[in-house]
């Protein structure tokens, strides 16, 4: 016997030892549950980070632009329209008013971390004969480039942008026959023409947006849409991703523009991945009760099995406590060696599905995210499972009548 | 009297108070035992020695009437301070000797002072070793329970029930399940024990030629002391 261990810890470690097959299953229980919670929580948590990143890198999170212009019905007097029915009116593309100014203040909200102004607008490419509507984004490619990551969508040229450049997407370079290095001719509505030179092609996966997107430098929009120093949009990304909706409210309540954020443009996406994180919790809380149950199941057999045993520890003078912790070490101890099982059995499976799980285009299914606090974590939360499954047998332990646990 | 281990007095126990099953087992109990007495008690199964012993071994309370161990009176006292009186002045020896299975001899041994202690120890280690070589088994020290015959298993527990250095060892039918061999073995254990250390014995037991070496036999019948 180790002098530092205290009775109780003896007395749990032996009756688990005694009754090893009992243990084994058990452990193997807990373990199968840890292991599922594990590889369950990192999978679902890597396919979040891969779906997050997919639509967040290629998109601003949160989105300020010009308010709608609005008619309002003409007045006569006090409580007297004049005229009733108020036609919509058509929406100019117009600058966002003091947009510098409304910059500067972005930047000073410390959950913000950077904002880039665009200019957006439609227009012609024209090349040889064929010619494409596409979607102008004039962007400042150092500010922009950590809101949208263009850079990691690009498959051919480069990220430079300069007043003479031009990037597109790879279906509107297929469509318009054209590639990195070509001459392209933008025509806005306004007649405005001007002649670029594509510096590279992205792809953003979608082939919708690979039809349509175009970026050029600030200025050259700026000119080609007839805006000069203005700009349509303010681009922002912020720290807390899932914040933005609430932080969008707040811009917009606080400002002239409209705020909108990732979360209200992207609604369906917002609640699939929503679903994911509700469904991924309610499974891990019926494993979490599955093990809690399994090992209140196997400690009451064992003090039904130990009640002589546990009768002749209380004649020799062991008190209830005692007896009450030996069995609540029991359970934390099962909790624990399971969860270490579990959690190897869990990073196991994760490396082998990582290694052998593809998306269709060849590409890694989910980043292998193996955090060392999701151990600790799960480590923690089957120690204490066990312990709180562990006291309903403890407590019935500790109350058994000494007299009644020896005549069996 | 000062050299009293144990008194009762008009102790009762009654089981199902208050219900139509309620039954009175004990009744009027009076008796004394001195500092290093060897008393037999014998009576017909179901006269109420087992449940005189329980209470005696402070495992059960009586209903009415007090019991006074070394002079003090236990119906006055907690849980606690019970679980601490019995583990300090009484040792347990059953007929089915009831050893726990996942340890050793010596850590059968060593269980009444580790539980008191909470840690291991040399001291109690080399307490158990000598109360095996007491009880003759120090070759088999390190014998889980199950691996040892109805004798020497018996023996073990008369060693644990003296770890604790009790001042009285309450020993229900001990030899019951023995042949006439072993159970002569360990009565003569426990009366040497008792001349030695002078540790009072009180044995429930339907051995009449074993109760004959006893210093005092007292008899049970229907709940009632029969005869002194």
């Amino acid at each position: 016997m180790n002098r530092w261990l205290p009775f109780e810890w003896i007395a749990a470690v032996r009756f688990l030892r005694e009754g090893r097959l009992q243990t084994a299953f058990i452990i193997g229980g807990i373990s199968i549950g840890v292991g599922v919670i594990v590889f369950m929580s990192a999978m679902l948590a890597g396919m979040e980070a891969n779906f997050i990143k997919r639509v967040l890198t290629s998109q601003p999170q949160i989105q300020l632009l010009t308010p709608d212009q609005v008619a309002r019905p003409l007045r006569k007097a006090a409580g007297e329209i004049e005229d009733a029915v108020v036609q919509r009116p058509s929406q100019r593309v117009i600058s966002i008013d003091q947009w510098p100014k409304i910059r500067t203040q972005m930047l000073a909200m410390p959950e913000v971390t950077a904002v880039s102004p665009t200019i957006t607008g439609s227009a012609l490419a024209i090349r040889g004969d064929a010619s494409r509507a596409v979607t102008l984004t004039g962007i400042e490619p150092d500010t922009y480039f950590n809101i949208v990551k263009v850079p990691d969508y690009i498959v051919s040229g480069g990220a430079r942008l300069t007043s003479e450049d031009i990037i597109i997407g790879t279906e509107l370079a297929k469509n318009l026959g054209a590639t990195v290095g070509d001459k392209l001719n933008l025509q806005a509505a306004s007649s405005a023409n001007r002649v670029l030179t594509i510096s590279g092609l992205v792809d953003f996966g979608n082939k919708g947006a690979n039809q349509r997107v175009a970026f050029i430098a600030l200025r050259t929009g700026q000119s080609l849409l007839g805006m000069i120093g203005g700009v349509t949009t303010i681009d922002m990304t912020i720290k807390d991703i899932y914040a933005a909706e609430t932080i969008a409210r707040r811009i917009q309540a606080a400002t002239v523009v409209e705020a909108d954020s990732w979360i209200a443009t992207n609604a369906q996406f917002y609640t699939a991945v929503q679903a994911q994180i509700y469904t991924n919790t309610l499974i891990r809380l019926f494993v979490g009760l599955s093990v809690a149950f399994g090992i209140a199941a196997v400690l009451i057999v064992s003090v039904i099995q130990r009640s002589k045993e546990i009768g002749i520890l209380r004649a020799m003078g062991t008190s209830r406590g005692q007896i009450l912790r030996v069995f609540l070490l029991q359970g934390g101890l099962l909790g624990f060696v399971g969860s270490l099982f579990g959690a190897t059995m869990g990073a196991l499976a994760l490396i082998y599905w990582h290694a052998v799980a593809r998306q269709a285009d060849g590409s890694e299914f989910f980043p292998l995210i193996l955090e060392r606090n999701l151990f600790i974590y799960t480590a923690v939360l089957a120690t204490v499972t066990g312990l709180l499954a562990a006291t309903a047998p403890a407590v019935r332990a500790a109350k058994l009548d000494p007299v009644v646990a020896i005549r069996g | 009297m000062a050299d009293e281990i144990l008194r009762l007095e008009r102790v009762c126990k009654t089981y199902n108070v208050g219900l139509p099953s309620e039954v009175e087992v004990l009744h009027d109990i009076d008796l004394e035992l001195a500092h290093g007495e060897f008393l037999a008690l014998m009576g017909p199964s179901g006269s109420g020695k087992s449940t005189l012993l329980n209470i005696v071994g402070l495992l059960d309370r009586p209903t009415s009437g007090r019991l006074l161990i070394k002079g003090r009176d236990t119906g006055l006292l907690g849980d606690n301070e019970l679980t601490h009186l019995r583990g300090h002045t009484i040792g347990f020896v059953f007929q089915h000797h009831l050893l726990i299975s996942a340890f050793t001899a010596r850590e059968n041994i060593m269980m009444p002072m580790l539980a008191d202690r909470g840690f291991p120890s040399a001291e109690i280690a080399a307490r158990a070793d000598h109360l095996l070589a007491e009880v003759g088994l120090e070759r088999f020290g390190n014998n889980l329970a199950n691996n040892m015959s109805g004798g020497q298993q018996q023996r073990v527990a008369v060693a644990r029930a003296l770890a604790m250095n009790p001042d009285l060892v309450l020993a229900d039918e001990p030899t019951g399940n023995l042949d006439s061999k072993s159970a002569d073995a360990v009565f003569e254990l426990m009366r040497r024990v008792n001349r030695e250390s002078g540790t009072s014995f009180l044995l429930v037991t339907h051995n009449l030629d074993l109760a004959r070496r006893c210093d005092r036999i007292i008899e049970v019948v229907d709940g009632r002391i029969a005869q002194h």
